[in-house]
């Protein structure tokens, strides 16, 4: 199949073009701050900018608080499902999917809606309760993903027999939980916890309509005044992306897998 | 000393089963399920049911269809109407692109790093939507891009001139493509990993030629997966908002962008609207959305 | 042979470095079923997926019908094959897997339909034409693969262990189905599998392989009764190894276990003092002594399993154990362990392994 190996390599060719010219070109653009010499100055102008490090330093802390909750949400939850509620998991699933069919923007409008200043659960009466909205819209977002890390985690290390196993032996619920099934799921978790990191840094919407000062409205605000920085920041966003789903790569080798294959 | 004796008597008095203590264990999986459905309910389901009321509501609380019918107003329907095309465009593209690629990578006989190594850039590229892609393609294909640079000065091909703008319908859908082709790639390959290297094998020994097996065989397997992708692709594009925003401003009428200035400013002067608005957003990804779990289940009972 | 109908001659195939099967030779009649029979790794699916056409032979030639067909594509060799995996089509319902060669091969519908049925029948499965493969059991696909692959009237039928992935009695019923179909039709066939008795079964021939080589060819009876190499005799059936000294060439006598036994004539090479492996299967062993069994050796019962009609018996004599079978008297109860018995057999059922 010779003729098949030489169109594979133009295919991967001309994608590999299309999805490289542009980051080569953000790269050439945002090295060309200083006139006539490439220099990292754009760089250097927007890691130093106050308004940046405060604004990346707010979404890093969203992301943290966000990640938490997600997993407080959902390990609890895959847990019980897999061991004792089967029957839940058709209903649990179709939740977990309602994120990624209602758009940010509708769960955002929905939020401010319902939680305004003049409603019963006022989140968007003061500076923290905002923040706790937005850290929750993103656990909503960050949702399907995290649910199917650990879910798929969880499967891989056949939860219910390895709780009768440990239940056997004599272990108590406490020491099943957390010397049994949390080392073991903890990688699943990271993946999720990574995935979540990459959603959170770089979202705009939810952000910007709950008027808060995250790093997503800090772009924006940048592509409409400033011609260099935006570019540096976009490439420092790439990286930070990049690294994020490498780790993950990284972690899922780590992974326990069963020895003998579940269902 | 434990009786160990078989005899009819002992095992008589053996056949009452022990009591059932299991009661107290009854609440604690109900327990642990809930932080989730009181975060589902509170922060997915009820938000999206108020604005859904809404939209069938007017100021005065009562129910009515006015929204549905102003949503049907010129420059709302522009709006849709441009979404849809744009999300149309963008995953089709998107989609036969990303096929190409993957069926490249599983299968055409490329060195083995070429696969991982575009699975995780996949990855990133399909979050890179937003700010970052926006100006990466304004860097690229913008008046004074990159390319657009290049192609005037060595080929003499001025794109501008002949009509091409970033900030349009074109320029959006390229860009668009940009995180449609990647979410593709990640979505069918496994899939393409699914086809059976017997099945080939089996359709040579009956005389079939790569072709005909294609035809008869590999197109009808993968195409639920790929019409089920597109159209999850299509409602992806849909709800995307903050690489056009980044890239055309507000000038670009796009529903999310239309929503998210009413958001802002009530630029229709009529909140109700919105909430119309939004219902609108969620009717055409939902229907999206059923068509792809309805493909993807009839796709997965065949593979079994 | 007459005109031998596939011809595999001086066949090797290497993976770079790796020889995987060595200098094969094989001749099959028309209408004769081979089975190639051998361990995991010994060169026996290669073999079969080089007369396939998916593997080219590094050396040597395949003849078909008189026709060399070593580089023919697979789709141009008019072969039936049936995969461990059935391999069946998932998008195509069981109608339409059977007619895809038919159908690939151009014959008009009605035709084809007619065809489809006569197979169904054959198989035995008609009411399941509109059903899809995911619906069907194991058993019921790999016959759907055996009639897909013979539907098109192919010259050369190819089995790849079609019955390893199947429960125990689906594999016993199918295999005997299978033969019959192949006899009923006439269809040369090569049948890979490494169940000895599945291939003792049904086989006209077994090719047994090991390491890349074909060790013995032969009807089942030689291949059981005639072992050529150690590793035939061990393989296939089981085997009571007992070692001996040579005590007196001339005379044919051996020592087992400080007891002499008399093998008149079997011992052509050997001198005295020689170690030899003697074999014999269980079969050729009775317990006591038995008129025409001109040997005899005493031992001890080591075991005894009763399964009903038969008793197995496992008799140590001195360091070795042998393995008998016995069958159920009624009236007579099995033998205890630790009895001591004799064990005769006769001279001329004793193997002796070089």
């Amino acid at each position: 199949m010779k003729s098949g190996r030489f169109w594979a390599w133009v295919v991967f060719i001309l994608g590999a073009a299309y999805f490289f010219i542009p980051l080569i070109a953000t790269i050439e653009f945002s090295l060309r701050m200083r006139r006539g010499v490439y220099s990292f100055d754009a760089y250097k102008v927007v890691l130093g900018d106050s308004q940046f490090q405060a604004t990346f330093l707010f979404s890093v802390i969203v992301a943290i608080f966000t990640i938490l909750l997600g997993v407080l949400i959902v390990v609890p939850t895959a847990y019980w499902i897999r061991l004792r509620l089967p029957q839940l998991r058709p209903i649990v699933e179709f939740i977990t999917l309602l994120p990624l069919v209602i758009p940010a923007i509708v769960i955002v409008f929905g939020y401010i809606r319902m939680y305004g200043s003049n409603s019963p659960l006022p989140f968007l009466g003061s500076n923290l309760g905002a923040n706790a909205l937005l850290v929750i819209g993103y656990a909503a977002l960050a949702l399907p993903y995290m649910y199917r890390a650990v879910d798929t985690g969880l499967r891989t290390i056949d939860v219910r027999t390895l709780t009768e196993a440990a239940q056997i032996l004599g272990a108590g619920w406490g020491t099943i939980i957390t010397r049994v099934i949390l080392p073991n799921v903890l990688i699943a978790v990271l993946s999720g916890a990574f995935l979540t990191f990459a959603i959170v840094i770089g979202e705009f919407t939810m952000a910007s309509l709950l008027n808060r000062p995250a790093f997503g409205p800090y772009l924006q605000n940048l592509v409409a005044n400033r011609a260099y920085e935006p570019a540096a920041l976009s490439i420092i966003a790439f990286i930070i992306t990049w690294g994020c789903m490498s780790l993950i790569q990284i972690l899922s080798r780590f992974a326990p897998r069963s020895a003998s294959r579940p269902n | 000393m434990t009786d160990l004796s078989l005899s009819n008597k002992a095992i008589a008095g053996k056949t009452a089963p022990p009591a059932e203590a299991r009661s107290l264990r009854l609440p604690t999986q109900w327990l642990g399920v809930t932080p989730f459905f009181v975060f589902a309910v509170m922060f997915l389901i009820l938000p999206t049911l108020y604005l859904m009321l809404g939209a069938f509501q007017n100021e005065a609380g009562e129910f009515t269809f006015a929204n549905i019918v102003a949503l049907f107003s010129a420059n709302i329907v522009a709006a849709y109407w441009i979404s849809i095309k744009v999300s149309l465009a963008s995953s089709l593209i998107g989609a036969f692109a990303g096929l190409a690629i993957a069926i490249a990578i599983v299968r055409g006989g490329l060195p083995d790093w070429i696969r991982s190594a575009t699975l995780t850039f996949s990855g990133v590229a399909s979050n890179f939507a937003g700010v970052p892609l926006a100006f990466a393609f304004i860097a690229t294909l913008g008046r004074l891009g990159l390319v657009t640079v290049l192609l005037n000065t060595l080929v003499g091909l001025n794109l501008y001139a002949h009509g091409f703008n970033l900030l349009s319908f074109w320029g959006l859908t390229i860009t668009y493509v940009y995180f449609q082709i990647p979410l593709m790639v990640v979505i069918i390959v496994p899939a393409i990993d699914g086809l059976k290297r017997e099945w080939g094998e089996a359709a040579a020994t009956l005389g079939a030629t790569q072709a005909q097996y294609w035809r008869m065989v590999v197109i009808p397997v993968l195409w639920p997966s790929f019409l089920g992708t597109v159209i999850l692709l299509f409602a992806n594009a849909f709800g995307a908002i903050a690489t056009a925003y980044a890239l055309t401003g507000s000038s670009l009428n796009i529903v999310p962008i239309l929503l998210y200035a009413q958001i802002r400013g009530d630029v229709l002067h009529n909140a109700h609207l919105g909430y119309a608005i939004a219902f609108g957003m969620i009717f055409i990804t939902g229907l999206a959305n059923i068509f792809y779990i309805w493909f993807r289940t009839r796709s997965e009972r065949w593979l079994k | 042979m007459a005109e031998p109908f596939l011809s595999i001659q001086h066949v090797r195939k290497s993976f770079g470095a790796t020889t995987v099967v060595e200098d094969f030779n094989l001749d099959v009649a028309p209408g004769e079923f081979v089975s190639f029979l051998g361990p995991s790794g010994c060169g026996k699916t290669t073999v079969l997926r080089m007369v396939a056409g998916f593997e080219e032979p590094s050396a040597g030639k395949i003849v078909v019908g008189g026709k060399d067909i070593t580089r023919l594509k697979p789709n141009q060799r008019n072969v039936g094959m049936v995969f461990q995996a059935y391999a069946l089509f998932p998008n195509l319902t069981v109608a339409q897997n059977i007619a895809f060669g038919l159908k690939v091969g151009g014959m008009p519908r009605a035709d084809a339909d007619r065809r489809v049925a006569e197979m169904l029948d054959m198989i035995k499965l008609p009411q399941m034409a509109d059903r899809y493969p995911y619906q069907l059991s194991g058993g019921q696909q790999q016959r759907i693969a055996l009639a897909r692959a013979i539907a098109p009237k192919p010259k050369l039928l190819l089995l790849d262990e079609p019955l390893s992935a199947l429960d125990a009695k689906v594999r016993v019923s199918l295999r005997e189905e299978i033969r019959s179909i192949q006899k009923k039709l006439g269809i040369t066939t090569i049948f890979v599998t490494h169940d000895q008795e599945e291939a003792l079964s049904i086989s006209d021939r077994i090719a047994v392989m090991y390491g890349g080589r074909a060790e013995q060819v032969g009807t089942p009876f030689e291949i059981y009764n005639r072992p050529a190499t150690k590793f035939v005799a061990n393989f296939v059936g089981t085997l009571n190894v007992l070692e001996g000294k040579v005590t007196d060439a001339a005379m044919g006598t051996v020592q087992v276990n400080n007891q002499e036994v008399s093998l008149k004539g079997k011992l052509n090479g050997s001198k005295s003092g020689d170690t030899l492996s003697l074999a014999l299967r269980p079969e050729a062993i009775s317990l006591g002594r038995q008129p025409g069994h001109d040997a005899s050796l005493s031992g001890e019962i080591a075991e005894v399993h009763f399964l009903g009609s038969v008793i197995r018996v496992r008799v140590g004599v001195g360091g070795n154990t042998v393995s008998l079978d016995t069958f159920n008297n009624s009236t007579t109860p099995p033998p205890a362990v630790g009895d001591k018995a004799d064990i005769s057999f006769s001279s001329g059922d004793m193997l002796v392994l070089h």
